[in-house]
C-alpha cells in the first residue's frame, strides 16, 4: 500500500491483516513485490497528481453543488430537439432500469443464469420489429448517429458499390458521423437537395443522382426540420429500381402516427431510441436502433442478436440465447460485421418497458398529444412579428423550423436561454435554408401555458 | 454456497396482453386538445399509420413482468462475477443517485454551454484526471464504449499518417492474445491486420515485433497487461521498435485496473490510449452496456481527437468541435455523459491514494485466487512463474471435451458467475479469472473451493448435468442460431 489506511467502503481487503494473509498465499513478500515485473524505468515513482478521496457525503455535496449550476427543467423550459428530445419518462420505467439485477450485470454470456436480460432484450427486438416494420432488429447500438454509420457501411459491404446519397434534410450530427464511419471504405457521400418551400426531399434531384453505382440512400423521416416526408414510398422505390438499399432514420415516437419505414420500403431502419423512456442525459447514454426488413440481411448486421430456443433437456421449456455470433468480433475478429461489443442493453430494457407501459392505445394517444401540441405552438408563434412559423410548408410531427426576418438565429437562441427558455437551436448555414432559422421541438411535456411562455420570450428576442 | 435461482415461467409481453388496458397515462392539455378534433389527419394520408400493435398491460403487470425477469438475471450485487477482462467491480450507489439528478437527466446536449457549466466543469476535471492517470496529453470523452475508443484510435493513426507522408502504411500489428475488438477495429479503419505471435511465456517480444515491422506498418494495438494477466515486460522496446519503423502505438486500456498509480501508458511510449470507464472506473455494465470509452493522445495527436472535446476559455467551459485535424465525431452529441459523471464520482471517492489501492488490491486478489487453485487441475499454460496483474488465466486439465465449458456451467450452480472461457484463444480450455478489488477474501476462498469441488466431480464422474440450479438448465444454443428466432410475430 502506498499509504496505510484502515478502511474504505469500496475496498474490503484493505486492512493490513488481510493483506498480509493474502500475500502469503500469493507467494509475495509485499504488495510492491506483485508489481516487480514492471521494469523500474516504467514505474510511476510519485503519487498521482489528483486530490485525495472524499467521503460519500462530501463528494455528493460537491457534485450536487456543481450540477446545481446547470439550467435544466423543471427550472427552465426546454424546447430543444434535433435528435434528443424532452419526453416524460414514467416512474415505472425508472423503477425497472434501477433494478440492480439488470444494471450491475454484463452481457449475458452465461445464458442459463441471465435469462432475464436475454428475454427482456428479445422482447425489445420484437417490439422494435413491430414498430419499424422490420424482420430483424439487433439488441442495440450506441445511438442513432453511430447506427446510421453502421447501416451505411453495411450497405457498402452488401452492394459492393461506392456512392452514397444522403438527404440534405438529414441531421448534420448523423451525417458527420456517417462520414467518419465510412471514410476508410472509400465511400463517396453526395447530398440530395430538398424542396426549399416544403422542406421535403427533392424527388427530381434524387432521380438525377441515382445510378447503378449507388450503394444506398440515407434519409430521415421526419427529417431534421421535423417535416414528414410524404413522398417517401415513391422515393425508396426509385432507390430500389437503381439496385440500391434504402436506409431510413426515424424518431420512433413519430411511428405512432407516421407509417413505419418497413411499409414505406426501407431495407434498413435506424433511429434514436432516447424518446422511449430514456432521459436526455446531456447526450447519452441513448439507444441506437438498427433493423433490417429482409431476414437474409440479418447475417450481415452489426450488433448482438438474441434468439428464442429451449433447454437441451426439455424442448418445451422456452429459453433465450445470443445467436448468429459468428458475425461478431469475439469470433470473427477482423472479418466481423462490426467491432461493437459493449452496447446499450440497459437502454433497450428501458425502451421495452416504456413501450409495454404505453401499449397500443397509449402510444397512439401520445402521438396525438405531440402533434397537437406542436401545431398549437407553431400557430401561436406565427402570431409574432418578425418571424415565419413554421418556416416550411410541409407537414410536421413534433419539430418545426422558425425563420427570423431580421434577427440572427444564434442571438435568438442565446436571448431565449437567458430568459430560462432553451429553444430555437440555430440551423447551420450549411443546410442552405437561405434564412436565419431555429429548430423548435414541442412534445407531451409542454402545456399551453409553457407554449405561451415560449411565445412571450420569443417576442422579445426577435 | 447453496443457491437456487428464481424461475418464473414468464410469458412474453404479447402473451400477457389483453385489449383495453394501458400501463401509463399520457399528458394532454385540454386547452390544446380541444382545438384538434382529429390530430392524426395532420399527417398526410400517403404516410399515415393505422395502428401499432403493442401489448396492452396495466402498470403493475408491466412491473411484475420485468421484475420477474430481473430475478432471473445474475449480477454483481448478487454474487461474485469474475468475468475476465470485463472488470466486474462494484458500482457505488452514490454514483447512481447523482446520475439521477434532474440537472443531469434533463440537460439537453444542444443547450448553450453557458447553461450547463456545472456538468462541463466536471467533464473538464474528469479529462484532466484521466490524462494524469494515463500520462497522456489530452482526452476526448465522446466515444461511447471501448470498441468505439479503439476505432477512434486507429482512425487517428490513419489520418495522422496520411498527413505525414505515410499513406502507404496499411498494416496494423495485433498480438494473438488481443481482444477481438482490436482486429475488428483495425479492419473497420481500412487496415490489414498482422498477427504477432506471443512467446512461450505468453508475452510479446520486441524482436518478434521488429521482424514484422516494415514501411507498411501503420501501428500496433497493444493490451498491457495482456489478456493472460501478464505485464508486457518489453513494452518500452516494442514501442521503440514500432516508432522507429514509422508507426504509432495504441494502448488498449481494457486492463488498466492493474496499473492505477503504478505505471502509465504515456510513460511507456504509447501515442494513443482508450479507457473503459465501465471497467476500471466502476460505472455499471448495464447488462451489456452502456459504457464509455474515452480516448487519450500524446501532444502531437491532440488535434486529431474525435470531437467534441471539452474546452475551457477564460474560465468558461464549452464544447469544441473545431479541432483542425479531427477524425470527426463517432457519436452524436457529447458522449455518454451520465456514465462520465459516474466515473468522476468514483475518482473523487478514491482519490490519488485510493486509486493506487484499487490496483494493488485487484492485483493481490488475482494472484491470491490463482494461487488458491490446484495447479494440477488448473495449470497456467503460459508464464507459470510470472506474477499476475488484474487477472489469471488457467487451463482445465481434463480428457473430457469442452472441459472449460463444463466448469463454467457448474460454477453457476454455486451462485457465482463463470470466468470468461475459451479466451484468450492461445490458451487450451481457458478459464480467465478477474476477481477485482471488490470481492472480500472469503468470497475468493469460496470460489476456489467450488472450482476444486467441480474438478473432483468431473474426475470421478459424479458431477452430473450442469447447470441445475439456474433458472433453466443447459440451453440449446445451436437451435437458436437461425434468423427466424429473432422476433415474435403477433
Amino acid at each position: 500500500m502506498q499509504r496505510s489506511r484502515a478502511r474504505h467502503p469500496l475496498l474490503p481487503n484493505l486492512d493490513e491483516s488481510i493483506v498480509s494473509a493474502m500475500l502469503q498465499r500469493a507467494g509475495a513478500s509485499s504488495v510492491d513485490d506483485l508489481f516487480s515485473d514492471i521494469p523500474p524505468k516504467l514505474r510511476l515513482k510519485r503519487r498521482l497528481n489528483l486530490p485525495e478521496g472524499g467521503s460519500e457525503y462530501a463528494v455528493r455535496r460537491e457534485v450536487q453543488a456543481r450540477l446545481a449550476q446547470n439550467k435544466t427543467p423543471p427550472g427552465s423550459l426546454c424546447f430543444l430537439g434535433g435528435g434528443v428530445w424532452p419526453h416524460y419518462v414514467p416512474a415505472a420505467v425508472e423503477s425497472i432500469t434501477s433494478r440492480q439485477e439488470f444494471y450491475t450485470a454484463y452481457t449475458p454470456y452465461q445464458a442459463e443464469m441471465s435469462q432475464g436480460m436475454l428475454q427482456a432484450l428479445f422482447e425489445y427486438q420484437s417490439l422494435m420489429c413491430e414498430l419499424l416494420g422490420m424482420e430483424a432488429c439487433n439488441s442495440s447500438l450506441y445511438d442513432w448517429a453511430s447506427a446510421a454509420g453502421e447501416a451505411v457501411r453495411m450497405a457498402g459491404r452488401v452492394t459492393g458499390r461506392k456512392r452514397v446519397l444522403i438527404a440534405g434534410s438529414a441531421g448534420s450530427q448523423r451525417v458527420d458521423v456517417i462520414r467518419t464511419y465510412t471514410e476508410p471504405m472509400g465511400l463517396q457521400l453526395e447530398s440530395v437537395a430538398f424542396d426549399p418551400g416544403r422542406g421535403t426531399l427533392d424527388a427530381a434531384d434524387l432521380k438525377k443522382k441515382l445510378s447503378d453505382d449507388v450503394a444506398c440512400l440515407y434519409m430521415e423521416n421526419p427529417n431534421f426540420f421535423g417535416v414528414i416526408e410524404d413522398q417517401i414510398p415513391g422515393l425508396l422505390e426509385d432507390v430500389h429500381r437503381a439496385g440500391g438499399l434504402a436506409v431510413v432514420g426515424v424518431d420512433p415516437i413519430s411511428l405512432s402516427l407516421v407509417r413505419e419505414p418497413g411499409a414505406c420500403g426501407a431495407d434498413v431502419a435506424v433511429g434514436e431510441g432516447q424518446p422511449l423512456g430514456i432521459a436526455m442525459n446531456y447526450g447519452g447514454p441513448h439507444l441506437g436502433i438498427f433493423g433490417v426488413r429482409d431476414i437474409k440481411l440479418a447475417r450481415s448486421m452489426p450488433g448482438r442478436l438474441i434468439g428464442i430456443t429451449s433447454a437441451v433437456a426439455d424442448p418445451n421449456r422456452r429459453a433465450f440465447a445470443m445467436v448468429l455470433q459468428a458475425r461478431e468480433q469475439h469470433i470473427r475478429r477482423e472479418g466481423a460485421t462490426s467491432n461493437v461489443c459493449t452496447n446499450q442493453s440497459l437502454m433497450a430494457v428501458a425502451a421495452a418497458s416504456y413501450l409495454s407501459l404505453l401499449g397500443k392505445e397509449g402510444f397512439r394517444r401520445l402521438g396525438e398529444t405531440i402533434i397537437s401540441n406542436s401545431h398549437y405552438a407553431a400557430r401561436r408563434l406565427s402570431r409574432i412579428q418578425g418571424l415565419r412559423s413554421p418556416h416550411f410548408r410541409g407537414a410536421f410531427f413534433k419539430e418545426f423550423a422558425v425563420s427570423y426576418r431580421k434577427a440572427k438565429a444564434e442571438a435568438v437562441y442565446r436571448r431565449l436561454a437567458r430568459k430560462g427558455v432553451l429553444a430555437g437551436y440555430p440551423l447551420r448555414r450549411s443546410y442552405g435554408l437561405g434564412a436565419e432559422a431555429g429548430l423548435y421541438c414541442v412534445t407531451e411535456v409542454h402545456t399551453a401555458e409553457d407554449i405561451d411562455r415560449l411565445a412571450e420570450a420569443l417576442e422579445g428576442a426577435v | 454456497m447453496k443457491f437456487r435461482q428464481a424461475y418464473w415461467d414468464e410469458p412474453l409481453l404479447n402473451e400477457l396482453s389483453r385489449p383495453g388496458r394501458v400501463g401509463t397515462s399520457v399528458p394532454s392539455d385540454p386547452k390544446v386538445a380541444s382545438r384538434f378534433a382529429d390530430p392524426a389527419s395532420l399527417v398526410p394520408a400517403s404516410v399515415r399509420r393505422g395502428s401499432v400493435d403493442l401489448p396492452e398491460l396495466s402498470e403493475l403487470q408491466v412491473l411484475r413482468h420485468f421484475n420477474r425477469l430481473s430475478q432471473m438475471n445474475f449480477s454483481v450485487e448478487l454474487g461474485m462475477y469474475p468475468l475476465g477482462s470485463c472488470t466486474m467491480k462494484y458500482n457505488p450507489k452514490v454514483s447512481e443517485a447523482l446520475a439521477g439528478a434532474d440537472q443531469m437527466k434533463n440537460a439537453h446536449p444542444l443547450q448553450p454551454a453557458e447553461t450547463v457549466q456545472g456538468l462541463l466543469s466536471i467533464f473538464y476535471e474528469l479529462e484532466r484526471s484521466l490524462s494524469e492517470v494515463t500520462g497522456m496529453h489530452r482526452f476526448s470523452l465522446s466515444t461511447a464504449a471501448g470498441a468505439q475508443g479503439e476505432l477512434a484510435g486507429v482512425l487517428m493513426i490513419r489520418k495522422y499518417l496520411r498527413e505525414h507522408g505515410g499513406a502507404g502504411r496499411d498494416e496494423i500489428l495485433v498480438p494473438d492474445s488481443a481482444h477481438g475488438t482490436n482486429p475488428a477495429s483495425a479492419a473497420m479503419a481500412g487496415f490489414k491486420v498482422v498477427k504477432i505471435p506471443s512467446d512461450a511465456s505468453g508475452q510479446v517480444r520486441a524482436s518478434a515485433v521488429r521482424d514484422l515491422c516494415s514501411d507498411r506498418t501503420a501501428g500496433m494495438m497493444f493490451t498491457v497487461p495482456n489478456t493472460l494477466g501478464l505485464f508486457e515486460g518489453e513494452v518500452a522496446e516494442v514501442c521503440q521498435a514500432v516508432h522507429s519503423a514509422g508507426g504509432l502505438m495504441y494502448y488498449d486500456g481494457a486492463n488498466m485496473n492493474a496499473l492505477l498509480g503504478r505505471a502509465r501508458p504515456g510513460d511507456m511510449g504509447f501515442d494513443i490510449v482508450h479507457l473503459n470507464l465501465h471497467k476500471t472506473f466502476a460505472t455499471p455494465h448495464g447488462g451489456g452496456g452502456p459504457g464509455a470509452g474515452p480516448v487519450g493522445v500524446a501532444k502531437k495527436l491532440a488535434d486529431y481527437l474525435p470531437v467534441p472535446v471539452i474546452a475551457k476559455k477564460k474560465g468558461v467551459y464549452g464544447l469544441d468541435y473545431g479541432l483542425p485535424h479531427t477524425i470527426g465525431p463517432l457519436k452524436g452529441f457529447v458522449g455518454n455523459s451520465a456514465i462520465l459523471l459516474r466515473a468522476y464520482v468514483y475518482i473523487r471517492l478514491l482519490g490519488a491514494s485510493g486509486l493506487a489501492d484499487v490496483s494493488s488490491l485487484a492485483v493481490l486478489a488475482a494472484n491470491y485466487l490463482w494461487k488458491s487453485l490446484d495447479p494440477e487441475a488448473f495449470p497456467a499454460s503460459q508464464g507459470g512463474g510470472l506474477v499476475r496483474k488484474h487477472e489469471a488465466v488457467v487451463s482445465v486439465k481434463s480428457e473430457l471435451p469442452g472441459a472449460a465449458l463444463t466448469v463454467a456451467k457448474a460454477i453457476l450452480d454455486y451462485g457465482m458467475h463463470a470466468p470468461t472461457v475459451y479466451f484468450p484463444l492461445i490458451v487450451h480450455e481457458a478459464l480467465m479469472l478477474e476477481p477485482t478489488e471488490s470481492e472480500p477474501v472469503e468470497m475468493l476462498d469460496e470460489y476456489a473451493a467450488a472450482l476444486a469441488e467441480i474438478y473432483r466431480g468431473m474426475k470421478d464422474g459424479t458431477l452430473g448435468p450442469v447447470p441445475k440450479n439456474t433458472s433453466v438448465g443447459k440451453i440449446d444454443e445451436v437451435k437458436a442460431s437461425h434468423p427466424m428466432t429473432l422476433r415474435v410475430h403477433w
